[in-house]
């Protein structure tokens, strides 16, 4: 997919399976929406193919608008409609939508139903978005960074419904750049990074792997002088060992259930009185860090 | 409630029913166009019949006969053109042509929508544009069919050039050239006075849409009469605009 010079995304190949969700997760410019637009029947790809739901977005762009439901980042109303009119409107165009008081009252549009378009908050936009691409009922529902913009309820409550929209059977394809929200939500994964696929796979077994994992280290009363440096001189070569704070550190490399016993072991010697110690996985972040040699972050 | 999925789409003719009637209550809230669609050419009409005699405009007819014809006229260049410019530029720039891309409503069937729009609005600018009229003493001497053909022609050429502006150009650009082009037209192009006060330029400005429109309007409501020759501007111009527009439009 090009535009102009530029390649926006280039040798993708993803499949998402029906009933689940998955979630397209990459920096800003990654071409996530891209992706996204060619599934809808945007835009038309310069080459390769696209199927969704057994149908040509372009060619069989009639049949298959009304089985989806789309989400757009941003914008996608009058000015000054207001919002319940403009809901009303995109549910009198399917044959069988949702009821939509309730629908407005399950995404938390409640009480700004007559406020103009122009004047709700972002986050309430957004909500409306989410509740025009859900209101025709449809299979498969395309939804473009849902939560940017809304505050953690407001999420929440977001993530609520993209899992209940699962567990009714039907399909929901995501982008976002929220770790969290890909973690908690996503049953696969596509990792994108300047137009190409740089990973799939569940969360799981995204983060599994790699052999590389975290122990944290938290005591009850400040470490002695030295302390991670000599707890380094301990555990070996392959393991990195960072202070966070006066109570706290963080030893990376080949964590496995001996470098934890030597760790108390380490604690017991030098008289450090453990408060907790966890054996961590590697998240998301590290793993696109690995990957792409880049932070993934907004 | 349940999302269990049961998709599909509302039948052609409720959609474009839908489309048409939220267009419609748009336009009339919005208090630009309602200024465009109503306010200015009430005012013209009083404006035009009370301060024609000061100016010196001799009319073979009482003048709110003329004027009359000629602000229908107006109003219908108004809403096809001015007010369907200016509503789909900003609908390309806030992303709703985009967003009803994504929904069941095919492109034949906005643009039916819009057609229905406008003319809903223009049966309200009628009725009151027709009321006002009356209070003034308008006599009209009709025939109702060659009006017609005069309000649909002349709406399917405003309107296609409406769409080429608005389909070509910034939302901003668009809301520009709307207005200008409207008040040049409403100045010079024999919308409301017919072609005959304007001496020589008058030939041409029946050639524009706006002249061909008035005069076609003028003949059908003055003396009853049917002017072909004006009708057939109307189209060649609703021809031209169309073909233009379906090579330039651009959606988003």
């Amino acid at each position: 997919m090009r535009y102009g010079d530029k390649v926006a995304v280039d040798d993708l190949s993803l499949t998402v399976d029906a009933h689940t969700i998955t979630a397209v997760l990459g920096p800003n410019g990654a071409g996530k929406t891209t992706t996204l637009e060619t599934c809808e029947g945007y835009r038309r790809p310069q080459s390769g193919s696209v199927r969704v739901l057994g149908l040509d977005p372009v060619r069989d762009r009639r049949k298959l608008l009304p089985r989806i439901g789309v989400m757009l980042q941003d914008g996608g109303a009058w000015s000054g409609v207001r919002a319940m009119e403009m809901l009303r409107h995109i549910a009198r165009l399917h044959a069988h939508p949702l009821d939509v008081e309730m629908l407005a009252e399950r995404v938390g549009l409640g009480d700004c139903g007559r406020t103009p378009y122009r004047r709700l908050s972002g986050g309430q936009q957004q909500r409306l978005g989410l509740a025009m691409a859900l209101v025709g009922r449809p299979e498969l529902v395309f939804v473009d960074e849902p939560t940017a913009g809304m505050d953690p309820k407001a999420r929440r409550t977001t993530w609520e419904l993209l899992e209940e929209l699962r567990a009714d059977g039907v399909t929901v394809v995501l982008t976002t750049h929220y770790m969290d929200e890909a973690e908690r939500l996503a049953d696969r994964l596509h990792i994108i990074d300047r137009g190409r696929l740089v990973a799939s796979g569940s969360p799981l077994e995204l983060t599994r792997g790699g052999g590389v994992s975290t122990i944290r280290l938290v005591v009850t009363e400040p470490f002695p002088p030295e302390a991670s440096r000599s707890l380094k001189a301990a555990l070996g070569p392959d393991t990195e060992v960072t202070q966070l704070d006066p109570v706290s550190l963080l030893v990376t490399g080949p964590a496995d259930a001996s470098t934890l016993a030597r760790v108390s072991g380490w604690c017991d010697e030098h008289g450090v009185v453990p408060e907790s110690l966890t054996l961590g996985q590697r998240n998301l972040e590290d793993v696109f860090l690995e990957l792409t040699g880049r932070e993934l972050g907004p | 409630m349940t999302f269990s999925p049961m998709p599909g789409a509302a039948p052609v003719l409720r959609q474009v029913g839908a489309q048409a009637s939220m267009e419609a209550r748009l336009m009339l809230r919005n208090g630009e166009q309602l200024l465009l669609a109503l306010v200015i050419p009430v005012i013209v009409l009083i404006g035009g019949v009370a301060g024609a005699d000061r100016v010196g405009l001799e009319f073979s007819r009482p003048t709110v006969d003329i004027f009359t014809p000629g602000v229908l006229a107006l109003a219908v260049m108004s809403t096809a053109f001015t007010s369907l410019a200016i509503a789909t530029g900003f609908e390309r720039r806030y992303g709703v042509i985009k967003r009803l891309g994504t929904s069941p409503l095919s492109r034949g069937s906005l643009l039916a929508g819009k057609a229905g729009a406008l003319l809903a609005v223009e049966v309200v600018q009628l009725v009151v544009l027709g009321a006002v009229g009356a209070a003034l003493g308008w006599d009209p001497d009709p025939n109702l069919l060659a009006a017609l053909a005069a309000v649909l022609l002349g709406t399917v050429a405003f309107a296609s050039l409406g769409l080429l502006l608005a389909g070509s150009l910034r939302a901003e650009a668009t809301l520009a050239a709307a207005n200008l082009v409207y008040l040049l037209l409403l100045a010079g192009g024999a919308v409301v006075l017919p072609a005959s006060a304007y001496g020589g330029f008058g030939d041409v400005a029946r050639w524009l849409p706006s002249g061909a429109l008035g005069e076609a309007l003028r003949d059908a409501l003055e003396r009853a009469d049917f002017s072909p020759r004006d009708l057939a501007v109307l189209a060649a111009w609703a021809v031209v605009g169309s073909v233009l527009t379906s090579r330039t439009f651009k959606w988003e």
